[in-house]
């Protein structure tokens, strides 16, 4: 088990480290507006709207990937209840972004609570599997569900509305909103982990056995850590599917799900930071390499191996043998 | 853009990788150079499709020079089969690029994803492949043109080909997914007699053992399917094997030049329906199919003539208004025209901007250069509408 | 009935065996190892590539067959030598990440070579055909050969495993590694050993099946999940395990698939049973897996780990 996770989250000076290398990111962020005025580029926010939603998915898979050693190749399900939650409420004329919300969590609470109760009986590469079979099974559900278009999903007749208002069909304020739903989330993390439910769940990831013996049980706090972790993905699931106007069971797929485990790996796990970073690394690359040649994939594949091959904790590790090696 | 801003640019994208190199000294949309964005799926397992039509298009690029009598630049995406991706990268080129033109992509939720964001800022679309029934009826849109066919009128064709050889018990057989759903109903559309058995197998399947099977245990008077891509292979070789042929098999988008080079002898004399066929007899048809051979190596398919013909409309309709690309309505209603030789003949857009053409029944056979390709053995409909027209309201 | 029953019997064992040639490999490899590797689909997929251009090459598919066989040795162990050696001593997380890079850069090597239409493999003329069974029911000559060739395999692995000094180094490395590398054992070779043989089973595996599929760059994917699936029902080490796994995941969806819509006919609407058997169809396999890994956290033969 522990062998999944060998970059623990080791001192607690570090993680304020980690805090500060966040917000320096979302400083980023929020300066991405200026930046495409500045060009003369709006389409920068609908590229920056995607990687936030990507970012919070990633963070979240972090939470019990990272911290809790329980590693879904199933996440992407829950980008997709997000997205189907807009899309279903839409077409019952419910456009508020907040409902929407609202209903897309409740969706992948439940969804989390039952296979996660299941899936948490089995443990390592088992566990990657469980949730990866109830993770197609939603796939299927949904490329079954004729009425929101089946396999070819549906447009979406206009994004979710503010208080009542059209405010999201401006791409910088979706760009605004996205963002301050990854801080908030962010923080909410972050508070998570640094609580006494987040020491228990990291103990548990280190040592089962003595937490069971000083009287806890792993699996509530575990199955806690897992339906939240789901109900934060679904958020970026309404995130894109606002960015997009489309929604499809393509949100869903195993690939999906395997590319947030990427992101997370790439970034470095159990820091939360290290998964946001993950998240803008990959796409961006995705995005320049695939304007650089057409076999851009080959590239990114060398990249991944060399990071795995050089780079043993991820970026968030490569930045911090930097610092020490500079000190 | 003012040399101020363009200074500007350089420095932010030094800051902002996400910018490409170069981007801001492109030209905009007024400035004499006529831009077209492909949109394909040029990776993954369709990758077959997308890099046919892409060459189909440029072919016709290379054989008219200066498509429109303008400058012309071409940008090429690969929407890695990915609706999200897909709706993203058409932004970036209506926003960033500022591309008169998108044409593309190859499926129907690609077309779903990215026909709202093109279409609603002015910019014309060109599906060389996709045609979607909701595009076609309720929701047409002025700015949306369609090369190829709607959606259901390949299946319609088999349909009334069962209908006419009097079939009363055909088998049927297509993907578990919307298109496949929508593939039967197609060909039910016309098609009154008996149904055997209707099987939805799973999308992507490698194996048919078990569904060839249940066909040669109810041995029906002919078997429709549609399987595109990898999939169609796989049933050809295995229906073949299994010693079936005798069994009449009617496809659409099954057997055509993309699958042909793999299954080879396995779909000698297996049938289809189409719009074309590289055999046609006809000037444009022979100026295409022989360019295609020469600069390729490769017998077209329908997704390359559709293609090829999406750049001769385009060709035909920046001529038409002297290249002034910013009255919309005159190029709209030029490209409406369709003043263009397309290699299967008759060719005009109904109301709803869909083609109105002929169909025909196709057989698999081997040509004198021992390579594979479609040849047409009857026509089906002639001058065909789709059904969806009337519901349009443009 | 009972013929179409009897029929998708055969068809289910075929894809059963194909399942386990792969399987077997990857079992290994992570039963000894302990590496993950995701890259193991696209070795299959490498298989059948090699025997197309080695077939078309000779003109004969026996000919391309005895040439794929050392070609994907070499394959092996220049992959194991490269990118999976240093990965021995990293975690899980680190050799998903790595031989997901893998599969990227195979596939995307594999369009540059090879482009992106599919290949065909000519039927060899020796297994072309079909034989009957019941009634009007046929069934392929090639299909009885697969499944000939993969028992085949199956015993040979059996034997090796069971009753050779290999064998009992490979059964001891899957319980204990320290263990085997304590008693003196080059655990570097028997590493390379093992990778090598999995890929060569997994390049075996799309060699033979080159003649009845496409062979294109979508076919690596598309059965690495089955594979793993395989892998986990029967117990992760296990061979015996991938072997019941295979048999067992094939079994269930090649009948799923046929009677599924006639059983649910029997208690629902036609119309319904219809939509019903449509959206199960495809997650036989995973409600099958999660059922089983329910009962039993560890797969069918696999060791309780901590």
């Amino acid at each position: 088990m522990s062998a999944f996770v060998q970059s623990a989250t080791r001192r607690p000076v570090l993680m304020s480290a980690r805090i500060w290398l966040a917000l320096l990111i979302f400083a980023g962020f929020a300066a991405l507006p200026l930046i495409a005025a500045l060009t003369d580029d709006p389409f920068l926010m609908l590229i920056g709207t995607r990687i936030l939603a990507y970012a919070i998915a990633a963070m979240a898979l972090d939470l019990i990937l990272g911290y809790g050693a329980m590693v879904s190749f199933g996440h992407a399900a829950y980008l997709g209840f997000g997205a189907y939650a807009v899309a279903i409420l839409n077409s019952y004329g419910v456009t508020d972004l907040l409902v929407h919300i609202l209903f897309a969590v409740l969706l992948s609470a439940v969804f989390a609570a039952i296979t996660g109760a299941i899936s948490l009986r089995t443990r390592g590469v088992y566990f990657i599997m469980i949730t990866l079979a109830f993770g197609q099974m939603a796939y299927f559900f949904f490329v079954s569900l004729s009425a929101y278009g089946g396999d070819d999903g549906t447009p979406l007749q206009s994004r979710s509305t503010l208080f009542g208002r059209d405010a999201l069909e401006s791409d910088l304020v979706m760009f605004y909103v996205a963002l301050a739903l990854l801080i908030a989330l962010f923080a909410v993390a972050t508070r998570i982990v640094g609580s006494r439910f987040g020491r228990v769940l990291i103990g548990t990831r280190e040592n089962p056995v003595r937490m069971e013996a000083i009287g806890l049980s792993p699996f509530r706090y575990q199955l806690t850590a897992f339906v939240i972790s789901g109900c934060m993905t679904s958020v970026a699931g309404v995130i894109l599917a606002n960015q997009a106007e489309f929604v499809s069971p393509a949100f869903m797929s195993w690939h999906r799900s395997g590319e947030l485990i990427v992101m997370v790996v790439l970034g470095g796990i159990g820091n939360l930071t290290g998964a946001i970073g993950g998240a803008v690394v990959a796409l961006l690359l995705e995005d320049w390499l695939a304007m650089l040649t057409e076999h851009w994939r080959l590239l990114f594949g060398v990249f991944l191996i060399l990071m795995v091959l050089y780079s043993p904790h991820g970026i968030t590790g490569a930045l911090e043998r930097l610092k020490g090696a500079r000190k | 853009m003012t040399t101020r801003t363009k200074l500007l640019a350089s420095t932010f994208a030094v800051l902002s990788t996400t910018l490409p190199a170069g981007a801001q000294e492109l030209p905009s949309a007024s400035d004499g150079v006529l831009k077209i964005g492909l949109v394909y799926t040029l990776s993954g397992p369709a990758a077959a499709l997308g890099s046919q039509a892409r060459d189909g298009f440029m072919l016709a690029v290379n054989q008219i020079k200066e498509v429109g009598g303008m400058p012309t630049e071409i940008i090429i995406v690969d929407d890695e089969q990915r609706p999200d991706l897909a709706a993203d990268k058409a932004r970036e080129l209506v926003a960033r690029d500022q591309v008169d033109f998108v044409v593309g992509p190859i499926f129907s939720n690609i077309l779903g994803a990215i026909h709202k964001p093109v279409t609603e800022t002015g910019t014309i679309l060109i599906s060389t492949n996709a045609g979607t029934s909701s595009y076609a009826g309720a929701e047409c849109n002025e700015n949306f043109f369609v090369t190829s066919y709607q959606n259901d009128q390949n299946h319609e064709v088999m349909g009334a080909y069962a209908e006419k050889q009097g079939y009363q018990n055909v088998f049927l057989m297509a993907p578990n997914y919307q298109a496949g759903k929508d593939s039967l109903n197609g060909f039910k559309h016309s098609y009154t007699g008996g149904v055997a058995g209707e099987v939805f197998t799973e999308l992507g399947q490698l194996d048919f053992s078990s569904e060839l099977a249940q066909i040669a245990a109810f041995q029906p008077d002919a078997l429709f399917t549609f399987m595109p891509g990898g999939m169609g292979v796989n049933l050809v070789k295995q229906y073949s094997q299994a010693g079936l042929t005798s069994i009449p098999f009617l496809s659409a988008f099954t057997v055509d030049e993309t699958t042909l080079p793999a299954t080879q002898d396995a779909a000698l004399g297996l049938m289809g329906g189409a719009n074309w066929a590289p055999d046609m007899d006809n000037a444009a048809n022979k100026a295409f199919v022989d360019g295609y051979l020469a600069a390729y190596d490769a017998v077209p398919g329908t997704y390359a003539m559709q293609a090829y013909d999406a750049a001769q409309l385009i060709d035909s309709a920046v001529r038409a208004v002297g290249g002034d690309l910013s009255d919309r309505a005159a190029l709209r209603a030029a490209l409406h025209k369709a003043e263009f030789d397309s290699p299967r003949g008759d060719f005009s857009f109904g109301k709803n901007n869909f083609p109105i053409q002929d169909f025909y029944l196709v057989k698999a056979e081997k040509r004198d250069d021992g390579k594979f390709q479609t040849a047409i053995v009857e026509k089906i409909f002639d001058d065909y509408k789709d059904n969806y027209a009337d519901q349009c309201p443009m | 009935m009972t013929n179409l029953f009897i029929l998708q019997l055969l068809n289910g064992a075929q894809l059963g065996v194909l399942l386990f040639l792969i399987a077997a490999g990857l079992t290994l490899v992570f039963g000894i190892m302990d590496v993950i590797n995701l890259a193991h689909g696209v070795l299959y997929m490498i298989g059948a590539y090699l025997i197309a251009t080695f077939a078309a090459l000779t003109g004969s598919f026996w000919a391309g067959l005895l040439l794929m066989l050392p070609a994907a040795l070499v394959v092996g162990l220049v992959i194991e030598r490269l990118v999976i050696r240093p990965l021995y001593a990293r975690s899980h997380l680190d050799q998903v990440l790595a031989t997901f890079g893998l599969v990227m850069i195979v596939n995307e090597g594999v369009k540059m070579l090879w482009g992106t239409s599919p290949l065909s493999v000519p039927m060899p003329e020796l297994l072309n055909g079909s034989i009957p069974l019941i009634g009007p029911l046929q069934y392929p000559v090639y299909r009885l050969a697969i499944i000939a060739a993969g028992l085949a395999v199956a015993a040979g692995l059996y034997v090796v495993v069971n009753h050779t000094r290999i064998g009992m180094l490979l059964r001891a490395g899957a319980s204990n590694r320290e263990m085997v590398s304590a008693l003196g054992v080059d655990i570097g070779k028997l590493f390379s050993l093992v990778f090598a043989l999995g890929a060569l089973l997994a390049c075996f595996a799309g060699a033979i099946v080159a003649p009845i599929l496409s062979v294109d760059t979508g076919m690596g994917e598309s059965v690495l999940i089955l594979t793993f699936v395989v892998v986990v029902i029967g117990g992760i080490g296990s061979i015996r395990g991938a072997f019941l796994g295979a048999l067992l995941v094939a079994v269930v969806d090649t009948l799923g698939r046929t009677f599924g819509p006639i059983v649910l006919r029997s208690v629902m609407e036609p119309a319904a049973a219809g939509q019903t058997g449509r959206m199960l169809a495809p997650m036989l396999v995973y409600i099958l897996m999660a059922v089983i890994l329910f009962a039993r956290p560890q797969g069918l033969f696999g060791q309780r780990t901590s």
